[in-house]
């Protein structure tokens, strides 16, 4: 222990002193895919706190499809033997990159940092491979909200759904009084998004952790996974008939001008709300998805390190490791992306009434065990099986098929390996 | 240059060696050119020169190849050596990076129960088909109105042709809003009092991968116009004069005359179409995203999904092999059957 | 060929002529459809865009979306709008078509006017190469690239839109060549002009529609290229496809889709310019090449 101490002394000092020597600091080199708006705003935060640290940065935005675009890119950057820094890679990825033997060791920074004592549980076993971190976490997002416009629910005289089976009266009430029940875009992350909020509500934490976690064939194949599915297709009935390939924040649109009654999205949704000048509470409300009170699905956005061939270079990525650590920054980001800080520390005076219960239930289902990652957004498993079972979800959603055949297929799906 | 040449030409001279390969590699030149070039002149050539083989000579008998060796060495590498390679990935299991563990044929097994793949391929029949058709039709029937001495004809060949300098991330994006239902057309007609005008086919899994053809049709009919006009212009006017003098109406002449002499436009348009169809990827992915769900999926973007995002490398090669069979099989005999005519022709 | 409608009566002419002019002016219209929309978009505001149709004309023309879109759109972290990537792509375009153009001559004269055995199957190779799905040759050909150390240059991208760019320039130049005579050629040798000498005095300056219209096929397709743009090249260096992608594509934020259509019109710009001003060329071009096949 005291052996590996006194090294990383003298490699910090050999890298001080380098960094002195060479009178240059260290670049670092950031793959990610916020290239836009709020989200591009948030980056631009973490850039200026680099620079402060006296490094700088090089910019490797790389946008589509949810980072598909992204992913190829960094593939060919490994296999090329030119890994940027970091790279935004989340959930079990982490993992799976980490086994390719590529990233880097950051237990020394998160060491210095207590980062053990600043973020829960959940979140730190995710970041870290054989016990050493290799990841950062940026921030929070939870899944299950339902966005409701109140004024809407209010014409049609419909209360807001509490259950899946309160869904249907309230539904009906906005679709007779002219409005579309459901907004949504038809997207198969976005059938895949609607699909777990209605596997949580339908058969509960536990079942969604056997089923959509451990990959449970029991569970899958149960009658209560019959059940969601049935609902799922219940609520497929509430969707306009244009919603294929709709963006969501089209979707999103659609409750802020009172032509739908409710969408289900993570809360970056609010970005929408708050660039039309709608305030939490009054104009529109954050919900949890019907049945999934007490329940907290989240999407934890990451930067993974990769190994780096200089002293300086590692210099610099250590930096950044602790910047994007840093209460500072996690603060700021998080109030333009509309999610909560990974840091439990961080004061939440600044953020919204939606953030703020956000942090309350994150830090409340942590304790009850009823906090679960989002499938729908890689976090639960990995990418093929994501994959295989999106793709069951999102043709059961756009075709005729039965509950029953989609329980068979899902089953199938979910060996995919 | 030509006297350096010259100079070099008569120091070799003196080597009676070098001038006897020379000259045997002369004669296997004179073999080639009297197989392809008619007898008599060859005959002349080698009359009238008969001395003149040097070293000259030999870079002359070499150069052509030498000037042809980056691109063979660049076609085998980097196209034939990574069809090698992707092949030998199709037998391994390899995940997110390639490895080297061998998995026999269970990534093709794997590739051939998904269902995914099975939709991927008839939309690739399917559009192919349509696209490779729509396009030769448009194309052709928009060259012949062209053809007959039209009016500003200038602006409207570049009214056909502009769509083909646009990307078909741009393409695809255009069209997504104009085929929305609830944006474009159908709420365009509906506006103008139809109301019960339907044009869903961009949400509908049933018909979704034909939004697809429609949109590449408009991009890809105007330079397919543009060939047919050219290949018309180039047509010898006094064969049709004589079909009209001996009566036939202007129908025939196209269907019996004019039409058949384009046959080397529809080669060159077919290749370049069918190598558009099989590597639709972007319009694909700006217009539907392969949905909804994936039912307009292609082989070219399952081939993406499945390398880059589902980390499943293996079964990505596996079904770029069979892409790669898929072109063999259709472009193969037709390039034969091209490659013979036109060298009887 | 017009010259058949005389033979018919005056009347049915007339009338086959408005016909043939209405059909024209009706595919017009189609083709120009998408163009309409992306221009009026682009110079509405956003309200107008949330509020009204999508075929509407903009209540309000603005032209604040180009200035965006121009100089101060945020795509990534560098607020510099797509101006900087706009310049990057000519930077690499330009040799890059030029390189594979003057590849694709020397291939087709050689295919054509200097062949040998095996020189057709030679050729077949090569247009069964550029079947190759793109997809396929990331991954190695990052790997060649990171060997050669041009990984993530201008150079590299360059190398790679000439590798795959040739097969393409050689199957224009070799349709165009078969149609020169052998005996031109026969001539030039018994005149005792060599392989280049015959290239550069005699064949090069008869290749001028076909240059036209390999530059114009080439330049297309390389300005237009998103997928080896955004694996091989980052930051500094990436085209403005790539910066239209980024600026377009956002996962969890607001679309400004004013400013969208500015910058893909932006990006489309420089190839429109080359279609609308040498489509004239182009035809030529294709008329002299691609008779014999």
């Amino acid at each position: 222990m005291n052996c590996i101490q006194h090294k990383t002394k003298l490699a910090v000092a050999m890298a001080l002193s380098l960094a002195v020597f060479s009178a240059q600091a260290a670049e670092v080199e950031v793959l990610h895919w916020w290239t836009s708006g709020g989200e591009a705003k948030s980056v631009g935060e973490l850039k200026k706190l680099m620079q402060a640290k006296g490094d700088s940065w090089k910019d490797f935005a790389v946008s589509g499809g949810g980072g598909e675009n992204a992913m190829t890119v960094l593939k060919a950057r490994v296999v090329a033997g030119d890994a940027p820094t970091a790279a935004q890679i989340k959930g079990p990825s982490i993992q799976e990159w980490a086994n390719e033997g590529v990233l880097a060791n950051l237990s020394a920074v998160a060491k210095a940092g207590h980062w053990d004592a600043q973020l829960p549980p959940v979140v730190s076993s995710a970041m870290k491979y054989q016990g050493n971190y290799v990841a950062v976490p940026v921030n929070v997002h939870r899944v299950n909200w339902m966005w409701v416009n109140p004024a809407v629910f209010k014409k049609a005289g419909a209360t807001v759904p509490k259950t899946w089976a309160e869904f249907p009266a309230a539904a009906d009430k906005l679709q007779k009084a002219g409005f579309i029940p459901v907004a949504h875009g038809g997207q198969p992350w976005q059938d895949f998004t609607i699909f777990e909020s209605v596997v949580l509500g339908v058969g509960g934490a536990d079942f969604y952790k056997k089923s959509m976690v451990q990959l449970d064939q029991g569970a899958l194949q149960s009658a209560t996974m019959l059940k969601a599915f049935n609902t799922f297709r219940m609520v497929r009935k509430y969707v306009d008939k244009d919603f294929s390939g709709r963006d969501w924040n089209l979707a999103t649109q659609m409750v802020i001008q009172g032509k739908a009654g409710m969408q289900f999205m993570g809360d970056w949704a609010k970005g929408e709300f708050a660039a039309a000048g709608k305030k939490p509470g009054a104009d529109y409300l954050c919900v949890d998805a019907p049945g999934t009170k007490g329940d907290f699905t989240y999407n934890i956005d990451s930067f993974v390190m990769f190994k780096q061939k200089s002293a300086e270079a590692t210099k610099g990525q250590d930096d950044l490791a602790s910047a994007i650590m840093s209460p500072e920054f996690q603060e700021i980001f998080n109030l333009n992306k509309g999610s909560i800080p990974a840091r439990l520390d961080v004061k939440m005076d600044k953020f919204d009434d939606c953030a703020k219960k956000s942090h309350t239930d994150f830090i409340a289902s942590s304790k009850a065990g009823t906090l679960v990652p989002s499938i729908a957004h890689q976090m639960a498993v990995p990418a093929a099986t994501t994959g295989a079972i999106q793709d069951v979800v999102t043709q059961f959603f756009n075709s005729e098929m039965t509950s029953a055949q989609a329980v068979v297929k899902l089953a199938a799906a979910a060996r995919t390996k | 240059m030509r006297r350096f040449l010259a100079n070099e030409q008569f120091e070799i001279n003196c080597s009676q060696a070098v001038v006897m390969r020379a000259r045997r590699v002369r004669i296997s030149k004179i073999e080639e050119m009297v197989m392809l070039a008619s007898p008599p002149s060859a005959v002349d050539d080698t009359v009238r020169k008969p001395c003149r083989l040097s070293l000259s000579d030999r870079i002359e008998t070499w150069l052509p190849k030498i000037i042809l060796a980056p691109t063979f060495v660049v076609t085998l590498l980097f196209i034939y050596g990574f069809i090698l390679w992707t092949g030998c990935l199709s037998f391994t299991t390899s995940r997110m990076l390639p490895n080297y563990e061998f998995a026999g044929l269970s990534q093709y097994h794997a590739l051939f129960a998904n269902e995914r793949w099975w939709v991927a391929l008839k939309n690739l029949a399917l559009f192919g088909g349509l696209f490779i058709a729509g396009c030769l039709a448009i194309g052709l029937s928009l060259a012949i109105l062209l053809d007959q001495k039209i009016r500003g004809e200038g602006f409207i060949r570049s009214v056909y042709l502009y769509p083909m300098a646009l990307s078909f991330v741009v393409t695809g994006t255009a069209w997504k809003w104009m085929l929305n239902p609830g944006l474009g057309i159908e709420k365009l007609v509906r506006d103008f009092g139809f109301h019960n005008f339907t044009f869903d086919w961009l949400t509908n899994s049933e018909l979704s991968i034909y939004t697809v053809v429609i949109a590449g049709v408009w991009q890809s009919s105007g330079f397919i116009m543009a060939m047919f006009l050219a290949g018309l212009r180039g047509v010898d006017d006094s064969i049709i004069k004589a079909a009209q003098v001996d009566g036939a109406s202007l129908p025939v002449i196209y269907w019996r005359i004019i039409i058949p002499s384009l046959r080397p436009v529809f080669f060159s348009a077919f290749m370049i179409l069918s190598h558009i169809a099989i590597k639709s990827f972007d319009l694909v992915m700006a217009l539907t995203g392969g949905g909804p769900g994936f039912s307009s999926d292609t082989p070219a973007t399952f081939m993406y999904t499945f390398s880059f995002t589902r980390n499943q490398i293996g079964m990505g090669a596996a079904s770029a092999m069979m892409m790669l069979m898929i072109v063999a099989a259709v472009v193969v005999p037709f390039l034969y059957s091209e490659l013979r005519s036109s060298r009887r022709g | 060929m017009a010259d058949s409608s005389n033979t018919q009566t005056q009347g049915s002419s007339r009338f086959g002529r408005y016909l043939i002019y209405t059909l024209l002016g009706l595919v017009c219209l189609y083709y120009l459809m998408p163009l309409f929309i992306m221009l009026s978009t682009s110079l509405k505001t956003l309200d107008d865009i949330r509020t009204g149709s999508l075929v509407s004309l903009p209540a309000h023309v603005t032209f604040q979306p180009w200035l965006d879109a121009w100089s101060k759109a945020c795509i990534g972290v560098r607020c510099e709008g797509m101006s900087v990537y706009f310049w990057n792509s000519f930077r690499f375009v330009v040799p890059a078509v030029l390189i594979s153009t003057l590849a694709g001559a020397f291939n087709g004269y050689v295919l054509t006017l200097w062949r040998f055995r095996g020189s057709d199957i030679f050729f077949s190779a090569l247009m069964i190469g550029c079947f190759i799905p793109f997809q396929v040759i990331l991954l190695p050909m990052a790997r060649t690239l990171g060997e050669l150390g041009i990984f993530n240059t201008i150079s590299g991208l360059i190398f790679v839109h000439v590798v795959y760019g040739v097969s393409f320039t050689t199957l224009f130049f070799r349709n165009y060549y078969v149609t020169i005579p052998d005996e031109l050629v026969k001539a030039a040798r018994i005149d005792g002009a060599g392989f280049l000498r015959i290239f550069w005095r005699i064949i090069l300056p008869i290749s001028t529609p076909i240059v036209v219209v390999s530059i114009i096929w080439q330049f297309t397709q390389i300005w237009n290229d998103f997928l080896f743009g955004v694996v091989f090249s980052s930051g500094d260096h990436q085209p403005v496809t790539v910066a239209l992608n980024n600026l377009v594509n956002t996962s969890t934020g607001v679309i400004g889709y004013n400013v969208d259509m500015a910058a893909a019109i932006i990006a489309a710009l420089p190839t429109l310019f080359i279609y609308i001003v040498a489509g004239k060329y182009f035809v030529r071009g294709l008329t002299a090449g691609s008779v014999k096949g």
